[in-house]
Parts: structure tokens; C-alpha cells; sequence
């Protein structure tokens, strides 16, 4: 009881530092994912067909994804220096893989008959491109995106070790101090953060299933 | 001023011996698990869950619960390894071709039997690949160890950052660096050594 009490007491007197925090990390996640996506997914087309090519890419972006978080921040610190640019731009470099496989396989692996369809009613490639292959490889991209979210808002918490904010923040003041209400106000929202996107962005993979693959 | 040699090592220690406990754990639970569908789901779902647990999160709990220490860093690791460890046993075991299965009870093989040398050889190289991946993230968390006293190579990139020490980041990032990429090949390559010859992809370009 005198925990709870204990918490309740450390929630009120940090509600807004808290609120900060998380808006800065989701700020750092989802900056990060969408220049991901923006990189990401015209590469993807980019490699579709192009299988060598498309070999060497995936091959370096998932050496990139193997290298561990901390090296890869100490990496950016001396190129970069410390802040927000350098923990997006690590957290950008490990949101690239989900979505660009995701991106190539939906891509690939589209039935030939539907490409063949839209051949046969005289659409142009940027017309496939848009109106048949995208639309039927959205699923799988969304899905990617998810993944790539669901990391980032996880590995987000490790930009607070180069000065970037967010919910990390809280949770390494808690190592400092060995404070467990700390590293609880820091662990419990980005758990929260990360089942709420999950969550969402399955649901953006369901809407955005075309109407004829439901 | 730090011994990389000895902290590179270090790191695959801490590393391997996460990873190991967690096949001891993992694999087992992967098997008994393909027997109910059911108790499948709940175990898979509750693994995937606690995979978003931040791993600076989990490792500070640790720090509280356990102490300092290369103790609670195995523990965490453990942790993380468990899911594609218990997932890909569970999905090589039971994405055996049932027809082989069959084949094998025709041939008059007892379960034991059965598991030994039909369902595991098939489904080694999927569980390779699931010790692969856990084998990579652990090396990836043993990295921020550093934070709650473990040994490794997070020391020197850490004293770095806080020391605005570039080359000492870079002598323990880059053998970080390599240490992952190195491991993940070499193990890619056991698991398509482990591949059995006759499910070995013929190249035809399908």
C-alpha cells in the first residue's frame, strides 16, 4: 500500500515530465519511421525485378540491422555529435529492413495474372504501379511498417544514452538513482506506446487489404 | 586502457551463455507446445509481449531485482532469446510435411524415434535460424550491459560517449560491430550445412 501510495505521490509530482518525454519519444519513433518509409518503399520498387540488385541491397541493410544499438550510436556520436539527429538517424538505419523485405516481397510475390490483367487493358507501368501491384502489396508493407514501429518505439528508449530524450530518459535516471518509480514512469508508457501502434497500424493493414483479397 | 581482445570475448561469453540457458528453456517448450494448439497461442502470445519490454527497461528492472553485475545481464538475455528460439522450434516441428510423419509411423517408428530422426532433422535448420537471431540480439543487448556493471565490449564505447572520447567508442563499437555481422554469417552458414541433402534447395530458379 505504501508503494502504491509511494507512486501515486511520484505520478503527480511528474505527470508533466512524463508527458514530455513521451511526446518527444514518440516525436524520435515515428520521425524516424516515416523517412524510413520515404526511403524505404521506392527502394523497394526500385529492386523489384531487379533481382542482383536487389540481393546486395537487402544483404547490406540486414548487416546494418545486425550491428548492435549501442555501437551503432557510437557510430553516429562522432559524426554526428549528440542529440536527436544522431538517434534518428540510428533508429532510421534499423527501420529500413521490415519495411524495404516487406515492400520487395509483397511486390514479388503478386499474383502474374493481375499484372497480365492490367497488361491486357492497356495500362502503362506507372498505372500498374499504382492502381495493381501497390494496392495488392499493401497489406504486406503496412505489416512491415508495423514491424518497423512496434522496434522503433522499443530501441527509441537508447536515445536518451546520446542526449535525445524521451521515455529513455526516465528510465536511465531510474539506473542512476536505482529509482523503480523511474524506470517504471519510463518502461510502462512505451510498453503502452508500442501495443497502441501495433494495435492501430493491424488495423491500417485490414483497411487497407483491397476490398477483393478480404 | 581497455583490453579489447579479453572484452571481445567476454561479450561472446555473456552472449552464448544467454542464448544456451535459453535453449535449455526453449527448445523443450517449443516441443511441448506443438501438442496443443491452444497452449501454442497463449505461450507464443505471451513471448511476443514481452518482447517490446525496452531492453534498457528490463535490464534496469534487473538492476533493482538481482543487482549489478553480469548476473541480471544473462538474465535479460535469456529473456529476449526465448521468443525466436521457442517460436521457430515450434514452427520447424510442426510445419514437418505430415506425409513424413505418416511414412515414418509406416515404417514402424516409435514416437521417440519418430522425433529423433524424422521431425528434427527436418525442422534443425528452422531452429538454427531461431538461435541465429537470438544469438544476434544478444550480442546487441550484452552491449548496453555496460549500464547496469556487466563486463563486454559496452565498456569502451560508453566510457567514450561520456568521455566525448571518439576513438575509444570506435575501439569497442567497430569489434562490436564486427562480432555481430561474424557470428550471424558463420551460423548461417552451420544452419545450411545442417539443411538436409534432400531438402536442399535445388537451383532452378523455381
Amino acid at each position: 500500500m505504501a508503494k502504491v501510495l509511494d507512486m501515486m505521490q511520484f505520478l503527480d509530482m511528474n505527470d508533466t515530465a512524463i508527458i514530455k518525454a513521451a511526446v518527444q519519444h514518440l516525436y524520435l519513433s515515428f520521425g524516424s519511421v516515416l523517412i524510413g518509409c520515404l526511403v524505404a518503399i521506392p527502394t523497394g520498387i526500385w529492386i523489384t525485378g531487379r533481382d542482383k540488385i536487389a540481393g546486395h541491397v537487402l544483404r547490406i541493410i540486414g548487416t546494418i540491422q545486425t550491428i548492435p544499438s549501442l555501437a551503432l550510436l557510437g557510430f553516429a556520436l562522432p559524426l554526428f555529435g549528440i542529440g536527436t539527429l544522431p538517434a534518428m538517424i540510428v533508429l532510421f538505419l534499423y527501420s529500413l529492413l521490415p519495411i524495404l523485405r516487406n515492400t520487395y516481397t509483397g511486390l514479388t510475390s503478386i499474383n502474374p495474372a493481375f499484372i497480365e490483367a492490367g497488361n491486357g487493358m492497356g495500362m502503362n507501368s506507372r498505372q500498374l504501379l499504382f492502381m495493381v501491384k501497390l494496392p495488392l502489396a499493401m497489406p504486406v508493407i503496412m505489416d512491415g511498417i508495423k514491424i518497423s514501429t512496434v522496434y522503433i518505439l522499443s530501441w527509441a528508449t537508447l536515445g536518451a544514452l546520446i542526449g535525445a530524450g524521451g521515455l529513455g530518459d526516465l528510465i536511465f535516471t531510474g539506473i542512476q538513482t536505482a529509482d523503480a518509480n523511474y524506470i517504471l514512469a519510463g518502461a510502462v508508457p512505451v510498453a503502452l506506446l508500442t501495443a497502441a501502434a501495433g494495435w492501430l497500424l493491424g488495423k491500417a493493414e485490414i483497411a487497407l487489404t483491397p476490398a477483393g483479397g478480404k | 586502457m581497455f583490453n579489447i581482445p579479453l572484452l571481445t570475448l567476454q561479450h561472446l561469453e555473456l552472449s552464448a551463455a544467454g542464448v544456451a540457458l535459453a535453449m535449455v528453456i526453449g527448445i523443450p517448450l517449443g516441443y511441448i507446445i506443438t501438442r496443443n494448439r491452444m497452449l501454442a497461442r497463449a505461450v507464443l502470445a505471451l513471448i511476443d509481449i514481452t518482447q517490446t519490454i525496452p531492453a534498457l527497461a528490463l535490464l534496469a528492472l534487473l538492476l533493482l531485482w538481482i543487482g549489478l553485475g553480469d548476473v541480471p545481464l544473462i538474465a535479460a538475455l535469456v529473456f529476449y532469446s526465448l521468443l525466436p528460439i521457442v517460436r521457430n522450434t515450434y514452427t520447424g516441428l510442426s510445419s514437418v510435411d505430415a506425409s513424413l510423419i505418416e511414412a515414418g509411423k509406416g515404417m514402424g517408428m516409435t514416437g521417440w524415434q519418430l522425433l529423433r530422426m524424422v521431425q528434427i532433422p527436418i525442422a534443425l535448420p528452422v531452429i538454427m535460424a531461431g538461435i541465429r537471431v537470438a544469438m544476434v540480439t544478444a550480442i546487441g543487448i550484452a552491449a548496453i550491459g555496460v549500464l547496469i556493471g556487466a563486463g563486454g565490449l559496452g565498456a569502451p564505447i560508453w566510457r567514450g560517449m561520456q568521455q566525448m572520447d571518439n576513438g575509444m567508442i570506435l575501439s569497442g563499437a567497430i569489434p562490436a560491430a564486427l562480432l555481430a555481422i561474424i557470428t550471424e554469417t558463420v551460423m548461417e552458414r552451420v544452419e545450411q550445412g545442417l539443411t538436409p541433402r534432400g531438402l536442399r534447395k535445388v537451383v532452378t530458379g523455381n
